[in-house]
């Protein structure tokens, strides 16, 4: 199956392997650069690299695009404690499909960007987090890992550097909480998925209560060329302090869905009509869910904006996951809201009284208004439910439910409308129409 | 209690590898691989964990409910899991789990009277951009019509 579409649009830096043959052994990557950023990491201090990652001005790829130099920048390197390296490739978020793509087309470009990783804070030990789902990436990747071994690129004294690294794969077992890391960070101690307390952060009291660095799959696979090619040049490719490029994961209602490698920055129309070729049938944008389920939805006036985090930012929105998906003009925000609610209330781990109950009343709430039952007061009540969650749980999940919610019932208050006094929804027949 | 000489040798090799004294990392792996062989999280299966991971039977017992893939009854040969979330939404997966519902008569997690099949409405499993998606037990089908679905299923009951 074919991932995407190729366009000329795509500024293949992290997907450059991907079209070749056997692009996930070994001798691929080493016949196409691999390994020589390792080797330039060998020689530079941990300063050097770090700095070399401010530079290129990475954000964080799994959701929220913290700048990664400076949080990887927070472990304590003096502290006496092991550290360890955790990759984030739990990849659950609503419109997420990339970093399995990168895990089984580049399983060796992960690889050294936890080596650099671990040469920054003298780690000896990592883990790959996996999805319980992905069972063949899993397997995939211990493949990968087992070749690395086989060669000398993981292990002991690897290629002669001095320097030992074990890595390892780690299944969950179904739980979106689990990406939130201080939930996974309890989940790979082998307990619920139930967050920490922040600060501290994972930096300095992590995986096993010591130092961690721990980022998502893209993130990591992000450092080699970054390493190799120098931070200004990756920086270059984006925004200024957006760094670089990202895998936008195109979805709905869109001609050419896919998985496309595209500048930092780049225009979200530009992407939807250039790169995913349009809406089938010539049908109208409606919304846009930028980044993944978490971030407050767009509406088609909103969406001549530039792809990077702080332009979504200003304009009330996220980069978020890269998840990208398109709803077009017989998409009833009603159903599409309780979709996700209802996907929150399944995950909330229920810690937190705010998320635990907050997310289960709006779900009802959501559903009870959709099947024609719902007064004008829920509206509003929908709206304040929503906004009384926000900022007020133990972790980010319950923001992730009320910021589409919020973004839903303010934006389009004519599809709530549209449901008063019983009356069916005016999408539903659109959609038989659509599927037949 | 013992498993597979393959699940044996993989447990083994887990229990070494996360630092030493946190053999408690292992019971979320263990659970799951074991599930695989014995068909549901059994109170036999909970104990051997426990007793393998050095912690108690409870602290095994307690995880299970969190996590969605360990079940404590058995699910179908083949476990059909058909996403209804925002993408596979947008691209037909509530109409296709109410054609998966109606060609299996079954309903959310339930199991047919022989055992072969069971049904399950899932969340987001990451394959957004090749919508409609369903996961037959663990392989990935994508852009998944009811016609595709029905010949998977024939096929699988062909099969036996």
């Amino acid at each position: 199956m074919r991932y995407n579409e190729p366009s000329p649009h795509e500024v293949k830096v992290l997907t450059k392997r991907f079209e070749l043959p056997n692009s996930a052994s070994l001798d691929t990557y080493l016949a196409t650069d691999g390994f020589k950023a390792f080797f330039k990491a060998m020689e530079m201090s941990p300063e050097q690299i770090l700095e070399e990652i401010k530079i290129s001005a990475l954000r964080g790829r799994g959701g929220a695009g913290f700048p990664t130099g400076m949080k990887w920048g927070f472990v304590p390197r003096n502290s006496p404690k092991p550290k360890y390296i955790i990759v984030n490739a739990d990849e659950s978020e609503p419109a997420t499909c990339k970093d399995r793509l990168l895990m089984e087309f580049d399983p060796h470009q992960l690889i050294e960007g936890i080596l650099i990783a671990a040469k920054i804070i003298d780690a000896r030990k990592g883990f790959i987090y996996i999805r319980g789902e992905f069972r063949y990436v899993i397997e995939h990747m211990d493949r990968a890992i087992a070749e690395a071994y086989s060669r000398g690129y993981l292990g002991k004294n690897i290629q002669g550097t001095g320097f030992d690294f074990d890595l390892y794969t780690h299944t969950g077992a179904g739980a979106y909480e689990c990406g939130e890391e201080t939930a996974l960070l309890d989940s790979i101690e082998g307990k619920r998925g139930v967050p920490r307390m922040k600060p501290p952060f994972p930096a300095v009291v992590g995986a096993w209560q010591c130092p961690t660095i721990l980022s998502n799959v893209e993130t990591f696979s992000s450092v080699p060329v970054i390493i190799r090619d120098g931070g200004a040049a990756f920086a270059a490719l984006g925004t200024p302090k957006n760094g670089g490029t990202r895998m936008i994961c195109l979805s709905g209602h869109i001609n050419k869905p896919g998985v496309y490698e595209l500048p930092v920055g780049m225009n979200l129309l530009k992407m939807i009509y250039d790169v995913g070729g349009g809406i089938p049938g010539g049908k109208k944008l409606k919304a846009v869910v930028p980044g993944g389920s978490s971030c407050p939805l767009l509406k088609a006036e909103e969406c001549d904006v530039a792809m990077d985090f702080d332009s979504l930012t200003k304009i009330g929105s996220m980069l978020g996951s890269g998840g990208t998906v398109v709803l077009d003009e017989t998409t009833c925000m009603v159903k599409f809201a309780h979709r996700i609610m209802k996907f929150y209330a399944h995950e909330s781990c229920g810690w937190c009284i705010p998320c635990r109950e907050g997310t289960t009343w709006l779900r009802k709430m959501l559903e009870r208004f959709h099947n024609g039952m719902g007064q004008k007061s829920d509206i509003p009540l929908i709206d304040e439910l929503a906004k009384n969650m926000f900022g007020r749980t133990f972790c980010a999940l319950g923001d992730a439910a009320a910021m589409p919610t919020m973004s839903i019932v303010e934006k389009w208050p004519e599809d709530f409308e549209a449901h008063l006094d019983g009356r069916p929804c005016p999408f539903a027949h659109a959609n038989e129409m659509a599927m037949a | 209690m013992t498993f597979s000489p393959k699940l044996e040798e993989k447990f083994a090799k887990m229990l070494e590898s996360y630092p030493v004294g946190r053999t408690r990392s292992a019971v979320i792996p263990m659970l799951l691989y074991a599930q695989d062989e014995v068909g549901c999280i059994t109170h036999e299966l909970i104990e051997e964990v426990a007793r393998r991971c050095k912690v108690t039977p409870l602290q095994v017992d307690e995880v299970v409910g969190y996590y969605s893939m360990l079940h404590r009854k058995p699910l179908g040969k083949y476990h059909v899991q058909v996403c209804t979330n925002i993408s596979c939404l947008l691209t037909g997966g509530e109409e296709l789990y109410e054609h998966a519902s109606k060609k299996l008569g079954l309903g959310n997690k339930e199991v047919t009277p022989d055992g072969q099949f069971s049904l399950e409405e899932v969340e987001c499993m990451g394959a957004c951009s090749w919508a409609p998606a369903i996961q037959i037990n663990y392989d990935f089908h994508h852009k998944v019509t009811p016609e595709t679905l029905d010949k998977l299923i024939d096929d699988l009951r062909k099969a036996q």
